[in-house]
Parts: C-alpha cells; sequence; structure tokens
C-alpha cells in the first residue's frame, strides 16, 4: 500500500493523464516516436514572409486548423488539444473535468493583420492612427476580435469546454511558465482545496513580432541552412534557441482520489522548486545561485536526496548561456556525479515552445520514466569542451528512470524546477 | 478568534490620479464630496484618470532600472516599493530574500510611433507582411520588448526591490489581481509561505489601453459621471484610471513577532467564474455574496465596480438587495484600474477597518451614509468583462 501522504504530511500528487502536442505532432504517441527516434520538428518558416529577417527556422505548429488565424485561436486550440488529451487519458469526462485549471499562456496582444483591417477600414478622419483605431473600434464591437486582447480569455474558453470548476488562473513566468502551472496545480492539491487540478501549457505566439523581438535580443540560433540541425543544446557551437510552439497538459489528483476511482497512476508529482534571480533582466546571476536554489528547493519538497535523481530533462535552451548556466547549477548540486548522469534537451529536436516549455517537457519526463527510454540531445557533434555532461548523444537510451528533475529557466528571473517520480513510495 | 496562520496586511503601496500612499488616499477619500482628478482632453472622447507626476528616484534609485522599463511597470515596482517600506520589509535582506510574489499582470506599453508608422506605410502596401518585417527589423527597440512582457513587471520588482523568494504573474484583467490575492492569502494559511508581496499596476495613458476595452465598446464617453449613473449614456460605461495596488500580507504570527503594525486581517476570499452569455451573472454574485457569509449588521463595501453597463447593474442589483451593505464605488474617484482593481478594493477596505471609519459617500444619489466604526468590509471586484471576486477584510 502507496503512501497517501508525503514526508511532510501532505497529500501525495499523482499524475494520472498526460497530453502534448508539439511541431512532431498531435498526441503522446506520435510525439514519443519522433522523440526517441531522434527526429526533428525544426523546419523553414512559412507562415510568414522571411524577408530582412536573420532567423527562417522554427519549430512553429503548422499543421493545426488555427496555424494561420493568430495567436490566440492557436494558443487555445494548441490548449485544447493537450487538455483533452490528458483528461481522456485520465478517464474523466471531457466536459467536465470538475477540478480547477491552470493554464500557462503567452501575454496576448491584438494581431497585426487586425490592426491592419482596423486601420485601413477607415481611412475618411485626419485623425491620428491611435485615434483612427479606436474610432473604428467603438463602431465594431466585435467580441471575437475583443477577447484576442484579453488576457483571461484563453483560460475562460477551456473552461467552458472543459467543465474546469471554478475561476481560472492564468499565468506567465516567461520561459518557467509550464512548470509554474503544475507548480500551482500541485499546490491546491497539498492545500486541499481541491481532489485533482489541470495544469496546462501552451505558445501558438510565434508571430514575426515575436520572433522578430527575441532576434533582436540575439537569443535565436541564425543557423537556418538545416533547420533539423539548428537547435544543439550543449553543444560548443550553439548560437540561440530555436522558436517552437506546443502544449502539454497534466491531470494531476491526489493519490488517494485517483487511488478511491481506479485510475491509472502515470508519475508522481513529487517537488517542485523556485527561486527568483535579480541580477538582469534577461541574465542568469553568473554564479547560478537562484537556479542551484530552485533545484535544491524542489528536491527538498520532493523530500529525495541528490543522489535519488536518475536522470535531468534539462531546460538546455541551445543559448551560449542558458546552457553554460544550468552546467554550472547542476554541476554545483550533483557534483561529479553530473558527469555520468544522464541529462537531455528534449529542446534539440523540438525547440522552445516557452509558454508551454515547463509543460511539454514534464509530460515527457514522465513518458521516459514510464517507457524506460530517455530521449536523446540531438545535433551533439561538437560537445563544449567546458559543458561536461552526459547528454545522451544522439540516440535514445534504455534505461531504468525511476526519478525525474526537469528544469525551466526564464527571462525576469524565473526558475522553476520540478521533481516527478515514476512510482509513489 | 485569531490564531497564528491569520493572514494580515502589514504594508500598503498605493498610486493613483488622487496620489500615493495609504495616508493620502485616506485623507483624500474622507472629505465629503471628494472630486476626482480628470483628464478629459488627450484621448477624448474618452476621459480618464490620470497619473500625478511622480518622483520615480524615491522608488527607483538607479536611472539605468528607470530607463529599461515604460509607465507601467515603473508604476508597478513604484506602488510595490511603497508597500514594503510601509511593512518595514524594504532593504531587509533577509525578509526579501524569502519573500513570495504574486503579480497581476497586463501588458506592457507598446511603441506608438513604430506602430504607427507601419500604419500608415500599410496604407499603399499589399504586402503588409513584408512591410512588418522591414519596419520592425529597423524600428523596434529591443529593451522595449522586455518592457511590455507581462513578467517582468516581477521580474523590474526582484531587481529594484530584491524580493526574490519566488516569482509569479497571474495574467486576465481584475481576474488576475482577484486570484492573485486568493492564491497568496492560501499560501499563506497553509503555512506554504510566511509573508508574501502581491498586487498590480494599470497605466491606462496609452491608446492600446484604450483599444482593449474600446474594441468591446466598453469606454464611457461624453461628460463624465459617476460609476453607477452611467447607464444609459454615450459609451459602455467604463472610465479607467493609471494606478497600482500592492500589498504585503503577512502570516500573523510573524507579523506580531516583527512588532509590526497590522492594518487589518484577510478573511475569506471568494472567486467565481460566472457564465455570462447564459445570463447567470446575477447568480454568480448572489451566489459569491453567500459564500462570503456576510456579518450580521450593517456592512461597508468597497466596490469596485468598473461601471460596464452589465456587470455594473448587476452588482448593484446585488449590493443594493441586501439594506444592511454601503456600497462605496471607489471607481468614481479612481477610474477603473483592471488587474490592480481588486488590490485596491482590498486596501480601501482595510484602511477603513484600521481607521475605525468609514469612507463618506463616493456619489451621494447612488450610495447611503454609514455610521459607526466597520469591523468587516466587503472589498468586491465584478468583472467588466469576465471573471468575479469579493473578499472580508477584518479588524485586526
Amino acid at each position: 500500500m502507496a503512501n497517501l501522504n508525503d514526508h511532510m504530511g501532505r497529500p501525495v500528487v499523482a499524475v494520472t493523464g498526460i497530453g502534448v502536442v508539439t511541431s512532431l505532432g498531435v498526441g503522446k504517441k506520435d510525439n514519443w516516436a519522433a522523440l526517441t527516434s531522434g527526429k526533428s520538428g525544426i523546419h523553414p518558416i512559412t507562415r510568414f514572409p522571411i524577408d530582412q529577417l536573420n532567423t527562417r527556422i522554427s519549430g512553429m505548429v503548422d499543421f493545426l486548423a488555427s496555424s494561420s488565424k493568430g495567436a490566440s485561436a492557436l494558443t487555445y486550440e494548441l490548449a485544447e488539444l493537450a487538455g483533452l488529451e490528458a483528461v481522456a487519458e485520465a478517464g474523466l469526462e471531457s466536459g467536465d473535468f470538475g477540478g480547477p485549471l491552470f493554464l500557462a499562456s503567452p501575454p496576448v496582444e491584438l494581431d497585426w493583420s487586425e490592426r491592419f483591417s482596423l486601420y485601413n477600414s477607415d481611412k475618411d478622419g485626419d485623425d491620428s492612427a491611435a485615434e483612427r483605431m479606436l474610432r473604428v473600434a467603438r463602431g465594431l464591437k466585435e467580441l471575437d476580435m475583443f477577447e484576442t486582447t484579453q488576457f483571461g480569455a484563453i483560460a475562460d474558453r477551456l473552461a467552458d469546454r472543459l467543465g474546469t470548476r471554478g475561476l481560472p488562473i492564468t499565468l506567465s513566468t516567461a520561459c518557467a511558465s509550464g512548470a509554474t502551472a503544475i507548480q500551482l496545480g500541485v499546490e491546491a492539491i497539498r492545500r486541499g482545496e481541491c481532489d485533482r487540478a489541470l495544469s496546462i501549457g501552451a505558445d501558438g505566439s510565434a508571430t514575426a513580432e515575436a520572433l522578430i523581438r527575441f532576434s533582436l535580443l540575439s537569443a535565436l540560433s541564425t543557423h537556418n541552412d538545416i533547420p533539423e540541425k539548428a537547435s544543439k543544446p550543449f553543444s560548443r557551437d550553439r548560437d540561440g534557441f530555436v522558436l517552437a510552439e506546443g502544449s502539454g497538459a497534466l491531470v494531476l489528483e491526489s493519490l488517494e482520489a485517483a487511488l478511491a476511482r481506479g485510475a491509472t497512476i502515470l508519475g508522481i508529482l513529487g517537488g517542485c522548486g523556485e527561486k527568483a534571480d535579480d541580477f538582469h533582466r534577461t541574465r542568469s546571476k553568473p554564479d547560478a545561485s537562484p537556479a542551484i536554489a530552485a533545484v535544491r528547493a524542489a528536491l527538498a519538497d520532493a523530500g529525495l536526496g541528490e543522489h535519488e535523481i536518475d536522470y535531468v530533462n534539462a531546460h538546455g535552451t541551445s543559448t551560449p548561456e542558458n546552457d553554460k548556466m544550468e552546467h554550472l547549477a547542476l554541476s554545483t548540486v550533483f557534483g561529479e556525479r553530473i558527469g555520468s548522469m544522464p541529462v537531455s534537451s528534449n529542446k534539440s529536436m523540438i525547440g522552445h515552445t516557452l509558454s508551454a516549455a515547463g509543460a511539454v517537457e514534464a509530460a515527457f519526463s514522465l513518458m521516459t520514466m514510464r517507457e524506460s527510454v530517455i530521449p536523446p540531445t540531438i545535433n551533439y557533434d561538437n560537445p563544449d569542451p567546458a559543458i561536461v555532461l552526459d547528454v545522451v548523444p544522439n540516440k535514445k537510451r534504455n534505461a531504468e528512470v525511476r526519478s525525474v528533475l526537469s528544469n525551466s529557466f526564464g527571462f525576469g528571473g524565473q526558475n522553476t524546477c520540478l521533481v516527478m517520480a515514476r512510482e509513489p513510495v | 478568534m485569531s490564531s497564528p496562520h491569520d493572514v494580515v496586511i502589514t504594508g500598503i503601496g498605493l498610486v493613483s490620479s488622487l496620489g500615493e500612499g495609504p495616508d493620502a488616499h485616506w485623507q483624500k477619500l474622507i472629505q465629503p464630496g471628494a472630486t476626482p482628478v480628470l483628464e478629459t482632453a488627450r484621448f477624448t472622447p474618452y476621459t480618464v484618470h490620470p497619473l500625478r507626476e511622480i518622483d520615480w528616484n524615491l522608488q527607483i534609485p538607479k536611472r539605468g532600472d528607470q530607463r529599461q522599463m515604460e509607465t507601467w511597470q515603473r508604476l508597478g515596482t513604484y506602488a510595490a516599493g511603497l508597500a514594503l517600506d510601509d511593512a518595514g520589509i524594504k532593504g531587509n535582506d533577509q525578509l526579501c530574500a524569502s519573500m513570495d510574489m504574486v503579480v497581476a499582470a497586463g501588458g506592457g506599453e507598446r511603441d506608438e510611433t513604430v506602430d504607427a508608422a507601419i500604419l500608415a506605410a500599410s496604407e499603399n502596401r499589399n504586402d503588409r507582411d513584408v512591410l512588418l518585417n522591414e519596419k520592425l527589423t529597423t524600428e523596434l527597440r529591443p529593451t522595449l520588448f522586455l518592457a511590455q512582457l507581462s513578467n517582468l513587471l516581477a521580474g523590474n520588482i526582484s531587481i529594484v526591490h530584491k524580493v526574490t523568494g519566488s516569482s509569479r504573474t497571474f495574467m486576465g484583467e481584475e481576474g488576475a489581481g482577484v486570484a492573485a490575492v486568493e492564491t497568496a492569502a492560501a499560501r499563506i494559511r497553509s503555512g506554504q509561505s510566511t509573508h508574501i508581496l502581491v498586487g498590480g499596476a494599470f497605466q491606462t495613458e496609452h491608446s492600446d489601453m484604450l483599444l482593449g476595452y474600446e474594441l468591446a465598446g466598453y469606454l464611457h464617453r461624453g461628460p463624465w459621471k459617476p460609476v453607477w449613473q452611467r447607464q444609459g449614456a454615450e459609451g459602455g460605461g467604463v472610465v479607467t484610471g493609471s494606478g497600482g495596488a500592492f500589498l504585503v500580507l503577512e502570516q500573523r504570527e510573524q507579523a506580531m513577532s516583527r512588532g509590526r503594525k497590522i492594518y487589518a486581517e484577510l478573511g475569506p476570499i471568494i472567486s467565481g467564474r460566472a457564465r455570462r452569455r447564459r445570463g447567470k451573472l446575477d447568480a454568480g454574485i448572489a451566489d459569491l455574496l453567500k459564500q462570503a457569509a456576510l456579518p450580521h449588521g450593517p456592512l461597508l463595501a468597497l466596490s469596485g465596480a468598473s461601471g460596464a453597463h452589465a456587470a455594473t447593474k448587476a452588482e448593484k442589483a446585488a449590493l443594493d438587495a441586501n439594506p444592511s451593505i454601503s456600497a462605496r464605488g471607489f471607481s468614481t474617484l479612481t477610474g477603473h484600474l483592471k488587474e490592480a482593481q481588486f488590490p485596491f478594493a482590498v486596501a480601501l477596505a482595510a484602511l477603513a477597518v484600521q481607521r475605525k471609519a468609514a469612507y463618506p459617500v463616493f456619489d451621494a444619489a447612488a450610495e447611503k451614509p454609514f455610521d459607526g466604526k466597520p469591523e468587516t468590509v466587503l472589498a468586491t471586484a465584478i468583472g467588466y468583462h469576465q471573471f468575479e471576486g469579493m473578499a472580508l477584510v477584518n479588524a485586526a
């Protein structure tokens, strides 16, 4: 009989449903097959013209009905698909989830196509661009367009679709958002506010403007010629991340409630840790102390020692700075053992799914444990001599994995780490 | 009965068109017949409650930090600093490093000049996507992206004030403010945290921020009116304001051991998502009031009503239906502060219980006097479009 409470007397939180969408496909089956065969989803950009752009590749999700309908519509569809897959796997009714929703999604803005259409629909006035847009807008009362500017609108629609309970929380901790959504669900269950929670990270915001913004911050890879080779975490010639889209969803449930209804336990969400960095808006503290503190906080929350982690699902963005900092953090926490511990980056194949990344990678971490297969870090042809890690280079590895640490770090000093286990103890 | 894990308010940071700080707001608001500060020309036909001049240096000493932000982030960082000062936490490395943070945020300001140039050029171009690439790659300031990112208000608070326990940003208009306060309080009650900075800011003096309301016709037009008196007037009823509200929430035991002044105890916080399109808002508000288990006897309510016709009418009807409630629609004097609306309501409620006095009516035609000392005050935020929340704020 498994313990229903953890080392701190809190309810153990189980995962009973998983959903995922990336540029590799819709659903766990296709994604896992691609991921374990080392296939990349990175491809040339076709959604918008690439004139003037230094980066012309991405891991956009181009095969959905909403793929060309703007960031809000696509983010919603990504979230819905992952959410439905997770809820179905959990054996729950798709329109009556019955627990709270935590949605990690990108900040919203009115799409340029809408701005152009508003502005050019009435050229009569001699007012400024801003005044004209407002003048046209107030005659419209166009609810669909309006809702793309409301930060809570995607979660509101999801709540209707999935039948989640209460006020849904939409959150952003930049590139750590997906992990924060999971953390909020775990905390709500531990507080006894609910028996189950739905945590979703979704990001369909790879617009031209988003790409240009990251590009201007020198964050993106410009290795355009062979797109599938561009994302190369921990390699010496890594030159930035690859902008991508996707979604991940977890049904979290108190182990007690899950067992009581006979649900299959897919894994345990054992610990969450976070620490904010006050060093810089985009750069991490050089000594990696906030990332170190976040990893240690997650281990402590899970009640596990460093030696009890079998595998690290790295943030591994393929930016020069992140990978160096993450290596410093991991080698500080795990000491000499880090050189022989598998540490791989899903982003080598799917790129950086931003607000979704923490949730997508938690989904893959859980599958890694269940399938006893570690997805590789592909494009590892030119190791960075300063980063000595077993990155599971280029080919998947069969291995017993009982526990995973998954890292997520983001702009604005965000550091969130999750510890997952294969089985309850 | 007080308990060591009660959630108490030990710091308040407020900025609005009325001024800055809890004292300034209290003094303004207890003057009978207080008049709003209005800007009617800059965004005509819309009226806004503008920010007064703020000396950012007082809370954001480094010019380099100020340059990295636009007004929205400065405003939030400033209000957060006021709250930390008020709670005696600012500059205390140990308390800042262990302090959690939940910020309710929308987005920051776009570059209006660049946008206008792109729009102007679009009149004569059919290849608008190419135009976008041309203009954005050459004219966007790289740092502006960071000034727009929702979670970078929290990021700037970490950098400027050294609050680094944890940092989470909730998005979604008034509901984000409700969920931020609710989650922060739940974490303290359950022992997951001992002290949390929670709040938000809204800077309305930017056309894109107005556009966010006006795409659904939510803004009031024509002569200004108090928040309860906009039904039937031209436009959608919302008059916005710039402002920010941050609270330091603390476990009672820790606040006592630090010997801090306690403004108030934060009672139950109730949130909801009424299915408004199915006509469920009236029932949703009634249900929240029921869950709040209001105390017997006369009750002062700080209402965050936005003026939006449907939501404000529903809230007014629900509050009027309970003869014990005397509501104060503070948006009459501050304008609608979006993500900051609920933290602002809670802050004003806390001031009333701490000062043991009620605010006079803000609108004599629609509000009724409250005599006596408020022991408990209700704070509400019924979203102009979606999401609802309430809290009871009790004497310490």
